[in-house]
């Protein structure tokens, strides 16, 4: 590894991943330095998903690498994958709390399942954990008497709980009013300020994407458009990247011969 | 067209090979972690509560009226032929090697293996299992496990509470109601039920408990790449369902292949 990797977190090198016959990603290739936000953005079905679960492990890629935290970790083993993914954090899009447990069992459990740690340590660790997100007191209550924001702030105090370097957000401000999206986002640069992480961050969501990312990557169609600041990303003069920042629809030009075999079914 | 057909069943053949295979592996890899210490007492008894305790009042319930549907059928076809003594006999034996664990089996399938492979299947669609997975803990030791001890712990005493009671139903119409001795009663179970009958029926039970809990995990955790499973609500109803008719026609097969094996 040269000098230079050490301050590279993640390193996704001609990433292709297929679900079924479709290629989702092509040739894919990223890099997220320590201490930064990166934010993943893209339209729907542009793969920015399905790229989050492949750096997380949970999807195999067809071909091309993934270093994680100095770590290549498409050929280990699931025991290897486990032992690493103890030290990053992860906030699902809806939560991905167990529903029959407390907020407190849940914030919890990455504790009872890594850790010796006594209960009244944990206690005290949840309990600070959930000041960090301004949950504090809600220890004792179900996801079910949750709100969707309260769901997403609980599912990070769960991803902090074991003071991670790196954490992983999928779609963090999805289906949030502006106000808790806005305060979501305080939240992650906070975060990133106060725990020195390095965050990746998928999201569609503009606003959000600019008020916290240190860089951008645009996928499209499973594409890496650009990846910079958000002033260079702003400033891209690439169509597909201005009509995503514009919130412009596709216009992609199909020809009458070709919309006639589309309807007809007959032919490629 | 009849290539359409030829095709569509070599799909399907191909699929239910894929099924097996993964069937296979997925039992195998629950096997070796249950073998693997250290495990979650805790979480074996909550699942035994859940598997076990819960289901006790229907057990009960469907025990002492298979108990007395026995008697009251045993009791008019023996008259027939004056042999109302043998009534405890037949109840016993029907009860111990066959209705017993066969109905606790069905029961319990269709309490808690339908409600298991729907809780796992909304864990998996709602990112739960993932989410587990990304905090380093293994979905099988974590989940798996726990069911599959208490399962093949549960059934076995579920088969005893069904059996007493069942032995107890036919006591009700047998003895009180149709007026066949006490004594002829618990003598002929007595004198006809040993210890191979018991053994039978603690064999049978410990399998099928073993296979119900298979199936439900099985459907439940895979319910993404299942073709009956797919994503959302009606995926889940529908690996639910494959889950309860599987494990019912399963349980009904082994149950006689069991049978043939050790009578």
């Amino acid at each position: 590894m040269e000098m230079n990797d050490i301050t590279k977190v993640i390193k996704v090198e001609e990433l292709v991943c297929h679900y079924g016959e479709r290629e989702i990603l092509h040739n894919v290739n990223l890099t997220v330095n320590a201490g930064e936000i990166m934010v993943i953005m893209g339209g729907s079905g542009s793969g920015k998903t399905t790229l989050l679960r492949t750096m997380l492990g949970l999807n195999k890629p067809s071909s091309g690498d993934i270093h994680l935290m100095e770590q290549h970790i498409c050929g280990l083993s699931q025991k290897a994958l486990y032992k690493i993914r103890q030290q990053f954090g992860v906030s699902f899009q809806g939560g991905a709390l167990f529903s029959s447990m407390s907020v407190k069992e849940n914030i919890q459990l990455p504790l009872c399942e890594h850790t010796k740690l006594d209960q009244n340590t944990m206690d005290i660790m949840c309990r600070l954990k959930l000041e960090v997100v301004n949950l504090s007191g809600f220890e004792n209550l179900m996801p079910a008497e949750l709100s969707g924001g309260m769901l997403k702030r609980v599912a990070l105090a769960r991803a902090i709980i074991m003071d991670p370097k790196l954490l992983f957000f999928d779609e963090p401000s999805a289906g949030l009013d502006p106000v808790v999206s806005a305060e979501l986002d305080e939240l992650i640069v906070r975060l990133k300020k106060a725990m020195n992480m390095t965050i990746v961050v998928v999201t569609h969501e503009l606003e959000s994407a600019f008020r916290i990312a240190d860089r951008i990557t645009v996928l499209d169609q499973g594409n890496v458009l650009i990846t910079g600041t958000v002033d260079e990303v702003k400033n891209c003069k690439i169509e597909r990247v201005q009509n995503l920042l514009n919130r412009r629809p596709r216009n992609d030009h199909v020809d009458a011969d070709e919309y006639m075999r589309r309807l007809t079914g007959t032919g490629a | 067209m009849i290539r359409q057909h030829i095709q569509k069943l070599g799909a399907n053949v191909i699929d239910f090979v894929q099924t097996t295979g993964m069937m296979g592996i997925f039992l195998a890899h629950c096997l070796r972690q249950m073998l693997t210490p250290p495990h979650k007492v805790i979480s074996i008894i909550k699942q035994i509560h859940f598997i076990g305790g819960r289901s006790t009042i229907i057990i009960i319930f469907t025990g002492l009226f298979t108990g007395m549907v026995l008697a009251l059928q045993g009791y008019h076809n023996l008259k027939d032929f004056g042999s109302t003594d043998l009534l405890g006999s037949a109840v016993g034996l029907g009860l111990i090697q066959e209705l017993g664990p066969v109905l606790t089996a069905l029961m319990v399938i269709g309490r808690a293996g339908s409600a298991i492979c729907a809780e796992l299947g909304i864990m998996r669609h709602s990112e739960q299992i993932d989410a587990l997975e990304c905090m380093g803990i293994d979905p099988f030791r974590f989940l798996m496990v726990p069911r599959f001890y208490a399962a093949i712990i549960a059934l076995p005493m579920l088969t005893f509470i069904f059996d007493v009671v069942g032995i107890m139903g036919g006591y009700l119409v047998g003895v009180v109601l149709m007026g066949v001795s006490e004594g002829s009663y618990f003598q002929g179970m007595y004198n006809s039920v040993d210890w191979t009958d018991v053994q039978l029926g603690l064999v049978k039970s410990l399998i099928f408990g073993l296979l119900i809990i298979w199936i439900a995990t099985f459907k439940g955790y895979f319910l993404h790449i299942l073709k009956a499973g797919g994503h959302g609500a009606e995926g889940v109803s529908r690996v639910t369902t494959d889950t309860v008719v599987m494990s019912s026609v399963v349980i009904l097969a082994s149950d006689y292949l069991i049978g043939t094996i050790m009578l």
